[in-house]
């Protein structure tokens, strides 16, 4: 049944223009204003959803309009490259049948991220391609009630590389430098930061879910001076995707990488070495620990720097620790 | 000034912004004198600015700043690609050497009270190691060693070596970033006005403008305020590269970033776009700066955002567009009804 199938006495629709043209239950005129339609909101007809093939009408033309405004540019994208609706259109489908279904990955702790306002993700770091972050980022996005966006700290290596770079800034990160962390916690955004950087994502598979160190603390002090919550975070499951068992030094060197993975399946297996495993992940988000109340200057106070970073550190380690007896298997 | 006027000298007058802003001083009763000094005759009509057809070079400069007692120099010269002028060296020797003559005479002028220069963001570089947006305070995190970028930091140091040696004088530098209108002819218009866009594979930088207009402004009362210190001159907002081609309704012409050099070598030869290879990285990896400061002190927002200001330049200039708002809605319509036709788009329901 369509609105077209409608019969309406024209003359009552032209006496009345802005009223509704049903009739109501004792058969007069209906005296409710109308809307687009002609119709008021108390007798608007159901309008059954036109199909294209299997799909909804609607929804093509959404999709269709998708790609026209990235064609001709209508699109807004944010200081730092941030472009919204790449992750959230057209990417967060894609990962987020990647984690539920092939790493099956388990949310614990996601009220601790705050719905609103700034905060500090602090995340261990592991899995020989940033794979971790990725996931930390979509996680938050996808199952987080407030479907936040976490702006990712990256090292400049990402920003050099063609297309990851650009693609980083479009989902939302920069680079990992004081200036942008003020600048994005300043405007109320959640960060995300793995402070063992390289020495964490390129440790190999006997150290696996050790914490390397965390850089200098230039996380913590950032936090402290902007005086915004660092909420912990543990990630269960990216050490196994690439177990890495070997580090090919020289090839490295003459790539201009960090590391250069050598696993039980890369680069023996070629462009198959790069699948990962179907490891079993396990996403845990700590309390958050205040940092308002040391003060404004508290920044400048090494020792409490390095006090905060060990505990943060400590922290981290022990919801790995913890996550890691509760997952039996790596794998099942 | 309560006995007379201002007395102003502009160099570089005859390019667009200082045509403009020559004709806004005219417009303005206090300032009872204006010298425009260029290579070439000015491009607006101008009623009563004096010109002197001399390179900054010239002597005969000096002499014009003592003999005229004027108390203002808008330091506008600095030439951005090297091909009009003949060559790098001829570039280098006006930008820096001129300036280096000019900021000589400068001093031993008395009369002289304040300085503004124009500069640009190039001097911040472009680089994959630098935070999302230059303050005025940071530098360029690489070494730049040649071309427009290295001029300009050259200029803006003896601007400075002159300030300290007369710190009586207020001295203005304003960090343009690439000025884009309806009106203005620049590098980047002209690359922006190419039928395929020339940009690098793999790599889409954040690019940041300021509308002509918004130029001349703070130009203006950067002239006629007191305003000392570094002020980037730019736009709210970023577009990236290929979404301002597709704004422009231009097609992208992909080139693997080892064939940029030639790529633009071969565009300069052709007499389309005189593209300093210098200028590449920022094609590749793009720069935006803060404009807060100059939001704060001269208590001026541009007017026009980035996008803004690149759709001012896409009304301004009829050059051919292949993809314009216009075709791809009509083309979004047909593949509507093409699906329609062919799936059997019907009411209530798939089809089986």
């Amino acid at each position: 049944m369509s609105a077209m199938a409608q019969v309406i006495p024209i003359e009552r629709a032209r006496r009345e223009p802005d009223r509704c043209r049903a009739l109501t239950a004792a058969g007069r005129p209906c005296r409710n204003k109308a809307g687009l339609s002609g119709f008021c909101r108390v007798h608007q007809p159901p309008v059954a959803p036109e199909h294209i093939g299997p799909f909804d009408a609607e929804g093509v033309r959404e999709v269709l309009n998708f790609v026209t405004r990235r064609l001709t540019g209508e699109y807004w994208v944010d200081d730092f490259g941030f472009d919204p609706e790449l992750p959230e259109r057209v990417f967060l489908p894609l990962v987020q049948g990647l984690y539920r279904r092939y790493w099956r990955a388990e949310w614990i702790g996601l009220p601790n991220v705050p719905s609103r306002g700034p905060a500090l993700l602090v995340s261990n770091h592991a899995g020989t391609v940033p794979v971790d972050a990725v996931v930390m980022k979509f996680g938050v996005l996808g199952e987080h009630p407030a479907h936040r966006h976490v702006r990712l700290l990256a090292a400049d290596l990402a920003f050099r590389s063609p297309i990851v770079g650009p693609m980083a800034r479009k989902m939302g990160s920069t680079l990992a430098c004081e200036e942008d962390a003020r600048r994005l916690l300043q405007a109320g955004q959640l960060v995300g930061v793995m402070p063992e950087g390289y020495k964490g994502v390129g440790k190999g598979w006997k150290n696996r879910y050790r914490l390397q160190r965390f850089g200098r603390g230039g996380f913590v002090e950032v936090a402290l001076r902007e005086q915004v919550p660092i909420v912990p975070v543990a990630i269960v499951g990216s050490e196994e995707i690439y177990p890495m068992v070997g580090n090919a030094k020289l090839l490295a060197q003459l790539a201009g990488f960090p590391y250069f993975p050598i696993t039980p399946f890369f680069p023996w297996l070629g462009p198959l070495g790069l699948v990962p495993l179907p490891s079993k992940w396990i996403v845990e988000f700590g309390e958050p620990i205040p940092t308002d109340d040391y003060g404004p200057d508290a920044w400048q106070d090494a020792m409490l720097l390095f006090e905060l970073t060990d505990r943060i550190r400590d922290t981290i380690q022990q919801m790995l620790y913890r996550n890691l007896m509760k997952r039996r298997n790596a794998f099942l | 000034m309560a006995q007379s006027g201002k007395r102003v000298m502009i160099t570089g007058v005859s390019r667009h912004l200082g045509g403009k802003l020559a004709q806004r001083l005219e417009a303005d009763p206090e300032v009872d004198y204006i010298v425009g000094v260029d290579l070439e005759e000015p491009e607006v009509d101008l009623e009563r600015t004096e010109f002197v057809h001399a390179d900054i070079r010239n002597p005969l400069i000096a002499k014009t700043i003592q003999t005229t007692e004027v108390d203002t120099l808008v330091h506008l010269s600095i030439i951005s690609t090297p091909t009009r002028v003949g060559g790098r060296s001829a570039m280098k020797e006006i930008n820096v050497i001129g300036s280096l003559q000019l900021f000589a005479a400068c001093q031993k002028s008395p009369a002289l009270k304040k300085v503004v220069m124009k500069s640009s963001t190039a001097v911040y570089g472009a680089s994959p190691r630098d935070p999302a947006l230059f303050t005025e305070s940071l530098s360029a995190s690489g070494e730049i060693r040649h071309g427009y970028a290295k001029d300009s930091i050259e200029v803006e140091q003896s601007a400075r070596d002159f300030g300290r040696r007369r710190p009586d004088v207020g001295l203005t530098i304003l960090r343009f970033a690439n000025v884009i209108g309806s009106e203005i002819e620049t590098t980047l218009t002209r690359y922006f006005s190419l039928p395929l866009v020339p940009s690098p594979i793999g790599y889409d930088p954040r690019l940041q403008f300021v509308h002509e207009e918004d130029a001349e402004e703070v130009l203006y009362r950067a002239t006629r305020e007191d305003h000392r210190g570094i002020f980037n001159v730019a736009a709210d907002g970023v577009v990236l590269l290929s979404q301002a081609i597709r704004i422009c309704g231009k097609l992208p012409l992909k080139v693997p970033l080892p064939l940029a050099s030639p790529v633009a070598n071969v565009v300069r030869r052709l007499g389309l776009v005189d593209f300093p290879s210098d200028q590449i990285p920022f094609l590749v990896y793009g720069r935006v700066a803060d404009n807060s400061r100059l939001k704060e002190v001269f208590g001026f927002a541009p007017r026009y955002t980035t996008r803004e200001a690149l759709e001012e330049f896409v009304r301004g200039h009829r050059s051919r567009r292949f993809v314009t708002r216009e075709t791809a809605e009509a083309w979004e319509q047909e593949v509507y009804d093409f699906l329609r036709r062919a799936r059997g788009g019907r009411a209530g329901g798939a089809v089986r």
